[in-house]
């Protein structure tokens, strides 16, 4: 079920599926999971997990010289039944859902001085999002984030990203059974901005997450959602949008670990890229562990280079270590808006502005339209428009 | 009464780093309502012509002139050409990703007709159209030219060319791949937009089997870059048994 598509200028597409191999997902990893930051090496770059990042541009995230400083706004804006708390490093709820798997993670842990907890008391059904704004004033931070539902909630959790800042963070999800949880994280950060998360979501018996991350801005993005399952029937939509820019590096490194029998995953990311030194990186990997039997999985990447002078790195992974389930594939293609479409749309009266327009708009609107929050949505279509209009002009 | 005039169209196109003459002066005059067919060998330039006229930006325009009505084509841009009425069924359409044709034709239609069409109608007016070209409706919603075999994207070029009305329509190898219901089909969509008198057609084609569906009134024979031979359909008759040697030999002018 493996399908590779690729385009020699300017991108790669790697593939591949491993079945009942050793769990390379893990071993390539240069050092084990850990809270601490002094249990991994300062990377080099020729790390498997870093050889797409431009180390040099992380302002320090990854050595140890990155010191906190005054600048990172936070602001929460909840409805009625939500407890929002500031909580210290000792609170039990932190770290529950998922361990630092890098140097930066593991930094983010190891610096933080307060964390933020949102709890959605258990068969509470929100119907407003929650709104978390984080506004950088050019400060660096180290930040933790835990965003908790108990069992039957339901919430909505708007997550924006703007300013300018250096911020290293984690940010655990928390579904308690049969809860439904829909996180959108928005990236639109200022020019300057570097900003590298680790997301971990824990999801339990029945529970339904749906992540969709929306990357437009800063010169560094990197981002590694990662999904494992607390109890049987488990579900975890996770969708992902970028639009790259000149110079830009935005780098999505997900995790699917399937180590619960019969739960399902979905893995949607798209991105269209334009001008000199865009780079967007993705990585997809889904591990079904042994004794997740009855697994459904699916992951897909689409890159859509809209001027020469783009970069994709695209590799889809999946390893299975059980022939006992429901589905498991991938899909990964690179394509080019070449001249030949610009002409043929052309030639047919459409302006220049309108033919490129209407290419990524429908590239982009079949992912958008999943989502589900109108407001969201055309919001996500809006700001599309706007990164075409302002480079294409 | 629109009328397209080339006057000695000159073109070269950049081939292995080096510059290279395809049309070398051009005379052709197309007015509305007439139809008049380019025949001629492999690597005449037939294509080239077509692509020229059109605006591709391969191809660069060396010298001459071509005025739609007394416009300068060549000072407009490719979508400007489009707007004045120039159309160009290709031969190799291309492929759109993520651009469903239903969404395609009324970009293309409110782009040349300056107006988005009124929704209603213009749903009748595409329905009758593609039921015309013996196409399916869930053809609307497939992306332009995604997956499309040769004749449906050969349909697809002559169901825009029946919603857009141009003035000057080119054909080129509209009936390369074709097979002969295909063709048929084609063939009775281009007479229709033919047979309102408004639109002035070049048929662009290497083989005369689509003469017997499209009459032509002025038949050319294209050959080492321009015009070598004009006549009226019996031109045709003639290539069709002495094919095009006595063209492709010794550069021969009628």
């Amino acid at each position: 079920m493996a399908e590779a598509q690729n385009i020699p200028v300017g991108s790669t597409t790697a593939g591949s599926i491993a079945v009942a191999a050793e769990s390379t997902v893990v071993s390539r990893m240069s050092a084990p999971p850990s809270f601490d930051v002094a249990d991994f090496p300062v990377p080099h770059g020729r790390e498997e997990e870093w050889r797409f990042t431009p180390l040099e541009r992380l302002r320090g995230l990854h050595d140890g010289t990155a010191v906190a400083t005054e600048g990172l706004k936070v602001d929460v804006q909840a409805p009625e039944g939500v407890t929002v708390a500031t909580v210290g490093r000792d609170d039990v709820r932190l770290g529950k859902a998922g361990t630092p798997v890098d140097r930066v993670a593991a930094q983010a842990y190891s610096a933080f001085e307060k964390a933020g907890v949102i709890t959605v008391p258990k068969e509470t059904v929100l119907t407003e999002p929650i709104r978390v704004a984080v506004h950088g004033e050019g400060g660096t931070a180290f930040a933790h984030q835990v965003i908790e539902l108990g069992a039957f909630a339901e919430a909505v959790v708007v997550i924006d990203h703007t300013g300018d800042a250096v911020l290293a963070a984690n940010v655990d999800y928390i579904l308690g059974d049969g809860a439904k949880l829909t996180v959108v994280s928005v990236q639109d950060w200022d020019d300057k901005a570097v900003h590298v998360a680790q997301h971990n979501a824990l999801i339990g018996r029945d529970a339904s997450f749906k992540s969709v991350v929306v990357t437009f801005g800063g010169d560094v993005v990197r981002l590694h959602p990662r999904v494992t399952y607390a109890g049987t029937g488990g579900e975890a939509e996770l969708f992902g949008l970028y639009f790259t820019d000149a110079g830009q590096h935005q780098e999505h490194r997900l995790l699917v670990t399937h180590n619960t029998p019969h739960c399902k995953s979905n893995v949607v990311y798209k991105g269209a890229l334009q001008g000199d030194d865009a780079h967007a990186v993705w990585i997809g990997d889904v591990l079904i562990e042994a004794k997740a039997e009855g697994t459904d999985t699916y992951e897909m990447n689409r890159n859509l280079v809209l001027t020469d002078g783009a970069r994709v790195d695209s590799v889809p992974n999946l390893e299975i270590e059980t022939g006992e389930i429901v589905g498991a594939g991938h899909a990964s293609a690179t394509g080019r808006f070449d001249d030949e479409q610009l002409f043929y749309l052309m030639a047919r009266g459409i302006p220049e502005h309108e033919a490129r327009r209407l290419v990524v708009r429908g590239f982009f609107a079949e992912l958008v339209q999943q989502i589900g929050i109108e407001d969201i949505e055309e919001r996500l279509i809006a700001r599309i428009e706007e990164e075409l209009e302002a480079s294409v002009a | 009464m629109a009328t397209l005039e080339i006057r000695d169209l000159r073109v070269t196109v950049e081939a292995d780093n080096a510059t290279k003459e395809i049309l070398k002066g051009v005379d052709l005059t197309v007015k509305q309502g007439e139809t008049h067919a380019i025949m001629g060998p492999n690597g005449s330039g037939k294509s080239t012509l077509a692509y020229s006229l059109a605006g591709h930006p391969k191809y660069t325009i060396t010298g001459g002139t071509v005025t739609l009505d007394g416009e300068d084509v060549l000072e407009m841009s490719v979508d400007e050409r489009a707007r004045a009425g120039l159309f160009l069924a290709m031969q190799y359409p291309v492929e759109v990703p993520g651009v469903s044709v239903s969404n395609f034709l009324r970009t293309s239609a409110t782009a040349i007709r300056g107006e988005a069409p009124k929704l209603r109608t213009w749903v009748k007016e595409v329905k009758e159209a593609m039921e015309r070209l013996n196409m399916d409706p869930s053809f609307a919603e497939r992306n332009v030219n995604e997956g499309f075999s040769g004749g449906e994207k050969k349909r697809h070029e002559i169901l825009q060319l029946e919603l857009l009305k141009p003035k000057i329509a080119i054909l080129d190898e509209t009936d390369s791949g074709l097979d002969v219901d295909a063709l048929r089909v084609v063939s009775e969509g281009v007479n229709r937009v033919r047979e309102t008198g408004e639109v002035g057609t070049l048929l662009i084609t290497h083989y005369t089997r689509i003469l017997r569906y499209i009459k032509p009134d002025h038949v050319h024979v294209f050959a080492a870059g321009r015009i070598a031979e004009s006549g009226g359909p019996e031109l045709a008759d003639k290539l069709e048994a002495e094919g095009y040697e006595a063209y492709t030999k010794g550069g021969a002018s009628a």
